[in-house]
């Protein structure tokens, strides 16, 4: 019988993937670590091998710390496949057949596309390392070109140097939207104003939190960033509406300040950005449960202490599993990479657990004040749920507007407005749109978004050719399926 | 509009926007090397003909796609510019063949 390829797959790496493929590999499972983008990092540490940024300064010492985790990954023997795409994690079909005869070991099989060819892997275990996506920002008129995400325009950064030049305006709330406007200063990068949604009650809401944020390693880090940026750059406070304006391309960016008229500014780049959340288009594809997580105002696939998920032979670490930054994901991939050595066999509970103290004590750590950032940079419901003539389905198009009126003819959750709508049914299945028609349908029907769900999402995640998936070796059982008797 | 910060490593590499030469610097992925050569939009959608261009940089929005060699439906976002390569702005849906 099917024989695995490797003891573990990790999916992402990101800080997650890369801390638990050295770990797991070290300890002497074979182990493969494979990742969509070029090179290793995920999009916190992106091109962290090859940026082309030479002033270490710009991109700044939390973004260069992200180069102390690829020497233990080489060192560690680990498999790394980087431009490896993977579009589907399933039990293979005639596996349960063959565990009954007791002639083979449970495994998971994974499709992926490596250099525009298909194939399957079989593995004992999978670890998702999946990240985070920026939280949908819909707005009217975000579609058009020249708005990007703020998250965007750091990849960009990172990756190769660009600055948005011209008019430019930030808009939105939560620490990356002030590291970047603070990384584009020291890069010599002029912006023209910063948009500053943070609504004025989270203040309120976040003041009981403060406690737990003054233990926090970031404190003094993001006090003094927030002070630079202020400093140098126009900040209007408490931006209650925003939209951008443009025939074809954004010309400018209409904001109101409170309660005052709407204002007009002229501009050619336009980065929207109010805070992150998990990358669960994997997991909830394999079938893992989740959960809606009403502090961080999104959907994440449900996990154990050790990171196991409702799927036996998946975990998952790191933002993808709710998000808590880059420290924290480190420290969660390891604490997850013990479990699967547990769980193959290699160590047993004792050893796990006295292995996990350190990595356990990092995460909490890591994880001090993440409630009152969670509390004072939540979006407020007005960016959250927009207004009719706004579109939130990117890829088909569809406004807010249309979900409401599927409500109203009876569509109770995304699932049926998708089969009403199309919403979430274009390419990149619902990564742009889920999080925004879960809050409109909720708020709707007045009623919680853990009661309206999220989108059930199939393989493949990521498109491929019909030509990569015939060009796949199959088995005479694959065959059989198919074939008429 | 996007520019080079002063500073920045990485050879010229040329290729082709639309059958016009254009640069970008090893490392660039297509939509970045779009963004660069001042193009913000890359496609017009095949809902409502709109114009598009790249949002997220990291393969989830699919707002970036491009033909490029010939082969329609790229994320730009997701492919390294290679010298030579010719990338052709999309309009509306893939092409069959393409």
């Amino acid at each position: 019988m099917s024989a695995a390829d490797f003891d573990l797959a990790v999916i992402g790496s990101g800080p997650a993937g890369l801390a638990a493929a050295a770990l797991a590999a070290s300890r002497g499972l074979s182990t493969v670590l494979l990742d969509e983008q070029p090179e290793a990092g995920g999009q916190i540490y992106r091109a962290i091998t090859d940026t082309p940024v030479r002033d270490r300064r710009v991109l700044g010492p939390d973004y260069w710390r992200g180069a102390e985790l690829l020497g233990p990954l080489r060192d560690s023997g680990a498999v790394h496949w980087p431009g490896s795409t993977v579009w589907s994690v399933a039990r293979p079909r005639d596996e349960d057949a063959a565990a009954a005869a007791g002639t083979s070991e449970r495994t998971l099989q994974i499709g992926l596309s490596r250099d525009g060819a298909a194939s399957m892997l079989t593995v004992r275990h999978v670890l998702m390392a999946t990240g985070a996506l920026e939280r949908p920002f819909p707005i009217p008129g975000w579609t058009l070109p020249g708005v990007l995400g703020a998250g965007a325009a750091q990849i960009l950064l990172k990756t190769s140097g660009l600055a948005p030049s011209g008019r430019v305006a930030l808009a939105g709330t939560g620490p990356l939207l002030w590291l970047l406007a603070w990384q584009y200063l020291r890069a010599g990068v002029a912006l023209d104003v910063i948009l500053d949604t943070t609504p004025r009650a989270n203040w309120r809401a976040a003041l009981p939190l403060l406690p737990g944020f003054l233990r926090s390693p970031y404190l003094g880090k993001g006090a003094k960033l927030l002070l630079d940026v202020r400093r140098k750059v126009k900040v209007v406070d408490n931006v209650t509406a925003l939209r951008a304006v443009g025939e074809g391309q954004l010309a400018a960016v209409v904001y109101r300040r409170g309660d005052e008229e709407e204002r007009s500014l002229a501009a050619d780049t336009l980065l929207l950005h109010h805070g992150v959340v998990p990358n669960l288009n994997l997991a909830n594809a394999t079938g893992c449960a989740q959960q809606w997580d009403e502090g961080q105002r999104c959907w994440r696939p449900t996990t154990d202490d050790w990171g196991a998920t409702s799927v036996e032979g998946v975990s998952l670490a790191g933002d993808g599993a709710g998000i808590g930054g880059a420290v924290a994901a480190e420290q969660a991939g390891r604490i997850a990479a013990l479990d699967i050595l547990r769980r193959l066999g290699r160590i047993d509970r004792a050893e796990r657990d006295a292995a996990a103290i350190p990595h356990r004590e990092g995460l909490e750590r890591a994880l001090r004040g993440r409630a009152f950032l969670d509390t004072l940079y939540r979006p407020s419901a007005a960016f959250r749920v927009p207004a009719d003539d706004t579109i939130v389905c990117r890829c088909e198009e569809i406004t807010a507007g249309a979900v409401r009126e599927a409500v109203r003819l009876g569509c109770s959750g995304p699932n049926q407005a998708k089969s009403f709508l199309r919403c979430g049914m274009g390419p990149c299945q619902g990564r742009l749109c889920g999080p925004t028609v879960t809050e409109v349908i909720a708020a709707e029907r007045g009623v919680s978004p853990a009661e309206v769900g999220y989108y059930r999402l199939r393989p493949p995640v990521k498109p491929i050719t019909l030509a990569e998936l015939a060009a796949l070796p199959k088995t005479e059982a694959d065959v059989n399926a198919v074939q008429k008797h | 509009m996007f520019r080079r910060l002063p500073d920045i490593a990485g050879d010229r590499v040329s290729f082709t926007i639309d059958g016009r030469p254009a640069e970008a610097r090893s490392g660039d992925n297509v939509a970045a090397a779009l963004l660069a050569n001042g193009i913000a939009a890359c496609r017009n959608t095949p809902v409502s003909g709109a114009p598009r261009g790249p949002y997220c940089m990291m393969g989830v929005c699919f707002d970036c796609l491009v033909t490029i060699d010939g082969t329609g439906n790229r994320q730009g976002c997701q492919v390294r510019v290679t010298p030579g390569m010719a990338v052709e702005t999309q309009d509306g849906k893939r092409e069959v063949e393409r």
